[in-house]
């Protein structure tokens, strides 16, 4: 009985605030934007008893939906993402693969502060970080300003405000949740397997190639999830580096739900990220399920 | 002793150099006098001044403080309560949604959290403010934490807790003298953790906040959304030292909790 409580609390808090919500996310996608409050019909009113849940009912369709594919703007903002995600979580497996290794054999006593550092930007608000990168790469910021200085250049170049830009802020601020499973990963290997390889006649490269790659598996497959999940609904990079043909889903949704008020719209906006996300979602849980699994 | 490679120095500097430096441009920036921050124009901390003076500014930072104070700590019982609940509950009917629904949050973009939750409260008829979002924030807080603790109690010795069975303790008694000190690291790291996700959070923030409830964040976005603003750069700077400060205090901490239980361990076997 005590048991039951236990499990009780937090499932229902999680019934309520994570499944009920989405249920109401999948019903406003199937009504009509409505100018009233809220700004969508049908509502379901119990109290009409039989009639208003025939009414409910009768009152949904898949409308919002065909309006998706019909207007070319949804489909760009999803291909676009995908497009984007895909390339930065690539981008910051090149970037944070070099970092992780490093790491991974670097001294002893150096790694509780190498790590100390990579986690620290973590902690460091998401927001400020993309910020920063504002100062450094408008056209009269840091970066034009040295390169100009260093000769480098003769005009500014422009990247703030492109998508150049967003792939910047996108490797910078996920850079920690590459890094951190690469890391876990790289620390694991048996560094006598690489010997091996070599007195098999390997050269460095390839023992690469052969052995510390594919035994760092693992570490790629969760962190390049855990890159590629969150930018796909990316907001705030694209907003605030990315410039006006800067196309992505999560910018697309934010702006039909504030600025043009249509729920129902934004709503199947969101069915449909999910749709995309729920296969690497559940692909995510799953590895990351089969670890803990693996250690008990 | 192992000696770092030319090439594994390298790649440390520049990824290093890649994470530090935009933060120390800001922080160096938020002293330059000039409004127009990409120009130098001498040394001042006239914008750390404005900022304290900007009621709105300050107001929008206790709002924030309050609301991650209360997420956490109910993040923290609650996600605590769930990683219990999932490692030593054994099996139970709807484990697998359970779990589920405990970690989606953890990889689920922020805008369509924010989106379902708003229309939740819309439904329900709850009027938006410091209530909403610490609901909206203690759900997503709850997933971080439940990792935590879960890698703990996955890592530490079952047979402690039998033990205190054996010895006649009730199964909450076993809990809260065994299984609690344990995972209490975990507990508190899950707890800041929270905290931070909290303090940080934009995207689900904007969608649960009402008129009278805007967030730090809210308030830095509409800010730097068409540009950079000197004020801006001093409230980052202080946000950016007291993370380091704290960041760094806690790894000293855990790194003299290992010398010392090196140092127990050696003395205990002669």
């Amino acid at each position: 009985m005590k048991r039951f409580a236990l499990i009780a609390l937090p499932y229902s808090w999680l019934l309520a605030l994570f499944l009920v919500p989405f249920l109401i996310v999948f019903k406003i996608s199937l009504s009509d934007t409505a100018l009233a409050i809220p700004p969508y019909t049908p509502n379901l009113d119990l109290s009409a008893g039989w009639q208003g849940i025939k009414d409910f009912f009768a009152g949904l369709d898949v409308e919002n939906f065909t309006f998706l594919t019909t207007d070319s703007l949804y489909w760009k903002a999803y291909l676009s993402s995908l497009k984007i995600a895909v390339t930065s979580t690539f981008l910051t497996l090149l970037v944070a693969y070099p970092i992780a290794y490093g790491m991974s054999r670097a001294p002893d006593e150096w790694r509780p502060t190498l790590m100390m550092l990579i986690i620290l930007p973590f902690w460091t608000s998401f927001l400020i970080r993309v910020y920063s990168w504002k100062a450094i790469l408008a056209q009269e910021g840091l970066l034009n300003q040295v390169l100009l200085a260093l000769g480098v250049i003769d005009t500014p170049l422009t990247i703030l405000n492109t998508n150049t830009a967003v792939y910047i802020g996108i490797i910078y601020t996920y850079l920690p949740f590459m890094v951190l499973p690469l890391y876990a990963a790289l620390e694991k290997l048996d560094e006598t397997l690489l010997e091996a390889a070599e007195d098999l006649g390997c050269t460095r490269m390839k023992a690469f190639w052969l052995v510390t790659l594919p035994l760092s598996k693992q570490g790629i497959i969760a962190g390049s999830f855990l890159v590629f999940i969150p930018v796909m609904g990316e907001f705030v990079i694209p907003t605030l580096l990315g410039g006006s043909d800067t196309l992505m889903i999560g910018k697309v949704l934010w702006e039909e739900f504030f600025s043009n008020r249509d729920w129902p719209v934004a709503s199947a906006v969101a069915i449909i990220l999910l749709l995309i996300l729920i296969v690497p979602i559940v692909l995510f849980i799953k590895t990351e399920e089969k670890e803990w699994e693996g250690e008990t | 002793m192992r000696k770092l490679s030319w090439f594994n120095l390298t790649s440390l500097t520049f990824g290093f150099a890649f994470l530090y430096l935009p933060m120390i441009v800001l922080v160096v920036y938020s002293f330059n006098s000039n409004k127009l921050v990409t120009v130098w124009a001498g040394f001042s901390t006239k914008w750390y001044g404005e900022l304290f003076r900007n009621e709105a500014m300050m107001d929008a930072a206790w709002v924030t403080i309050r609301v991650a104070l209360a997420s956490s700590t109910l993040a923290t019982v609650l996600g605590t309560l769930a990683a219990y609940v999932l490692v030593r509950g054994g099996r139970f009917h709807g484990r697998t949604l359970f779990s589920g629904m405990l970690y989606a949050p953890l990889v689920m973009p922020d805008v369509i959290l924010g989106l379902s939750l708003l229309l939740l409260f819309i439904a329900i008829g709850l009027d938006r403010g410091l209530l909403t979002i610490i609901l909206a924030h203690t759900t997503f807080s709850m997933a971080y934490v439940a990792v935590v603790v879960t890698s703990r109690l996955v890592a530490f010795d079952r047979s402690l807790e039998e033990a205190a069975l054996d010895l006649g303790c009730t199964r909450f008694e076993a809990f809260r003298l065994v299984t609690l000190p344990i995972i209490a690291p975990a507990v508190i790291s899950g707890w800041l953790l929270g905290f931070t996700l909290s303090l940080d959070d934009l995207v689900i923030a904007s969608f649960t906040s009402g008129p009278s409830s805007t967030t730090l964040p809210i308030k830095i976005f509409s800010a730097v959304r068409l540009g950079v603003s000197p004020e801006i750069n001093a409230l980052s700077a202080i946000l950016i030292g007291i993370v380091s400060v704290g960041v760094i205090t806690a790894s000293l901490i855990s790194k003299r909790a290992i010398a010392k239980r090196i140092a127990d361990e050696n003395r205990a076997t002669p």
